[in-house]
């Protein structure tokens, strides 16, 4: 029993991290209709732009912290500007396609600054512990299901009571709408893309951070919070919360219950698992578990 | 009957239902079609081993390529999993032609066929799905068949890959050792007959199927799918029609790249090789026939250009360790920053691109 509570204790850690990223796919998406390729080397600058701050200038970690959240929403705010502007009224898929672009050169020239070795971020928790009746929970862990409790409910207050959120939630709703209510769609898509820099930013903070090190190939999980954005449904940040720790728990059970019970399956099945998972829910409702319906109109 | 007579100075102008159907636009089209084939067969008499390479490799992705823009340029279905099928061919390649040593022409196309019967399996299940939903599903296939790749082994060889020796044997003649009146072929040589004869046959097929009934009815649903399916066109049957076709030619061009290759593993066929073939048919002009051909070459040449000139380019590593950026980075980097220049600067690509200098030309010297 406590074997099973400590795998679940771990696939919570492991699917808020998911949550974390895949709220950075769930929030352009919303706005824009686009799925962003690039958010995983997102993710990876974020935690480059804290390992920087904090390592090579010596800033205090939770400064450090607030900087590259800062500094990834700006990069964000960027590509939004000088790419994704130009590419207004173009079809989706066309965006999508720069978004491919971005994550190859992304990558490229994070690798080019900081290299392909392991960089060591730190954090102020190293590898402390709780004790919980027989289940042992690391600090960092419980941190980091924390900032994602924290994030969301941040998002939840924003989209209810700002003024920007409330632009954003008409802009997603029907953007002509939205347009003939003088509400700047061109902003609020620039508003979208900087806070899932910013998001992205803290994702990779929580993943790189302690004894996970930093390294270039830190965003590749952004791939497996595809599962996590696509079974809560690609437009709905609760969605993307409640499907990253489904997919991460199942991920840890698996690996930790498959090799035993399921051997044919090959080993480092959980590795695939999310995907699976994935698959199988596509299948049964084709628009993620709160995903909104397409209403198909001539 | 139409009154205009075919005005010879601009051949290419579409005036009645007729015209559009022609396979060839105009005399010149045939012309310049027929002279490279001459070039084509001739042309492997002078090139080096490393331009056949180039050429080899770029005629394999333009079979793939071919395929993936009749799902996606043509019926409008962004799929992510096209390395999966390239996989499943070279893996039916490695395992019929090396293990069971079929002859090649029967191995290849029972890689094909096995293409289309993966395609039909996985087909319905997701063309359930539009758009973006469809394009990340597929990426799942790509994850899963990675695993299935990695764990099969007795077909694979897991990890470490396997070796496939399957020849191009096509009855007595042995293209990877060629010799015609006394001229002795390289392998690299040998297998570009074999290859881009294959690319000229698979792209003469795809431009029939394009400008046949199902053709046209492929092309509704990727205008307007609703649409489509209110006039009478059977949105499901066509819609895996083209999944079955884009999956059977993407074994084939893996079949082919096993068997040029003599050696696959699972890392060939990482999502990164479904993003390539995705970016050789946005280069080279999605939902042309010419199009995804220009793009194989211009996205498979690249990468061993820069590699063969390295020395030459400013600020690239030499050798590991050294400063600068290294090659590999350089080549992920322009790859990327060439799709995003694209897509910004010209959407319908290279084929775009000819069609530009080509107006230009016939009006030249006045040029508007």
């Amino acid at each position: 029993m406590n074997d099973f509570l400590q795998l679940c204790f771990a696939g919570l850690a492991l699917g808020s991290r998911y949550a974390l990223v895949a709220l950075g796919f769930v929030i352009i998406y919303k706005a824009t209709g686009v799925i962003n390729f690039a958010q995983g080397s997102m993710v990876t600058l974020g935690a480059y732009f804290a390992y920087n701050f904090h390592k090579t200038w010596g800033l205090p970690f939770a400064l450090a912290v607030v900087m590259a959240v800062v500094a990834g929403g700006l990069v964000g705010a960027l590509i939004q500007r000088l790419l994704l502007r130009r590419m207004v009224g173009r079809p989706v898929f066309g965006v999508i396609m720069i978004t491919i672009g971005l994550l190859f050169l992304l990558t490229e020239v994070m690798a080019s600054v900081w290299g392909y070795d392991a960089r060591d971020l730190g954090d102020p928790w190293g590898i402390d512990t709780v004790k919980v009746g027989g289940v042992v929970l690391s600090v960092k862990d419980l941190w980091g299901i924390a900032l994602a409790g924290v994030v969301l409910l941040a998002f939840f207050v924003f989209f209810k009571f700002s003024g920007i959120g409330l632009a954003m939630r008409a802009a997603a709703f029907d953007q002509e709408a939205a347009l003939a209510r003088g509400i700047s769609v061109r902003r609020v898509f620039g508003w979208s893309w900087a806070i899932a820099g910013a998001v992205a930013a803290l994702a990779g903070i929580s993943l790189g951070s302690g004894p996970a090190a930093v390294t270039p190939s830190l965003g590749l999980i952004a791939l497996a919070a595809f599962p996590a954005m696509i079974l809560g449904g690609l437009d709905s940040p609760l969605g993307a919360v409640i499907g990253g720790v489904v997919i991460g728990v199942t991920q840890t059970l698996t690996a930790g219950y498959q090799p035993e019970y399921a051997a044919f399956l090959g080993t480092n099945f959980h590795v695939v698992m999310p995907y699976v998972v994935m698959i199988a829910i596509l299948l049964v409702r084709p628009y993620g578990l709160l995903g909104t319906k397409e209403v198909h109109r001539l | 009957m139409t009154p205009f007579r075919k005005d010879s100075a601009n051949p290419t102008m579409v005036r009645d239902y007729g015209d559009d159907l022609h396979i060839f636009a105009s005399r010149q089209t045939r012309v310049a079609l027929g002279l490279l084939v001459v070039l084509a067969v001739l042309a492997p008499l002078k090139l080096s081993n490393f331009q056949s390479t180039v050429l080899d490799y770029a005629g394999i992705a333009s079979i793939g390529a071919i395929g993936l823009n009749l799902l996606t340029g043509f019926t409008g279905q962004v799929s992510l999993g096209h390395a999966f099928f390239l996989g499943t061919g070279s893996y039916t390649a490695a395992y019929l032609g090396g293990q069971r040593h079929w002859p090649f022409l029967v191995f290849l196309l029972a890689a094909a066929a096995v293409g289309a019967l993966v395609g039909a399996v996985v087909g319905p299940f997701a063309l359930r799905l539009r758009g973006n939903y469809l394009a990340i599903i597929t990426v799942g296939l790509v994850f899963t068949g990675q695993h299935v790749f990695e764990s099969w082994t007795s077909v694979t060889g897991g990890l470490n890959g396997t070796s496939v020796a399957a020849p191009p044997r096509i009855g007595p003649v042995d293209f990877s050792r060629l010799v015609i009146f006394g001229h002795r072929f390289g392998r690299d040589q040998g297998f570009l007959f074999v290859i881009w004869a294959l690319v000229a046959l698979v792209a003469l097929t795809s431009k029939n199927l394009v400008r046949s009934r199902s053709g046209r009815a492929l092309q509704a649903v990727r205008d307007r799918d609703v649409a489509a399916e209110v006039i009478g066109i059977r949105l499901a049957r066509y819609k895996v029609l083209a999944f079955v076709v884009s999956s059977s030619l993407a074994a084939l061009a893996g079949a082919l790249f096993g068997s040029y290759q003599q050696f696959v593993a699972p890392g060939d066929f990482g999502l990164v090789v479904s993003l390539q073939y995705i970016a050789m048919i946005v280069v080279g002009g999605v939902g042309t026939t010419f199009g995804p051909i220009l793009g194989a070459l211009f996205i498979t040449a690249m990468p061993r250009l820069i590699e063969q000139f390295s020395d030459r380019i400013p600020g690239v590593a030499s050798s590991p360790g050294a400063k600068g950026i290294t090659i590999f980075s350089l080549n992920q980097a322009i790859f990327g920053s060439l799709i995003i220049a694209f897509l910004v600067l010209e959407p319908r690509g290279l084929a775009a691109l000819w069609l530009r200098v080509k107006a230009y030309f016939r009006a030249w010297p006045l040029s508007y």
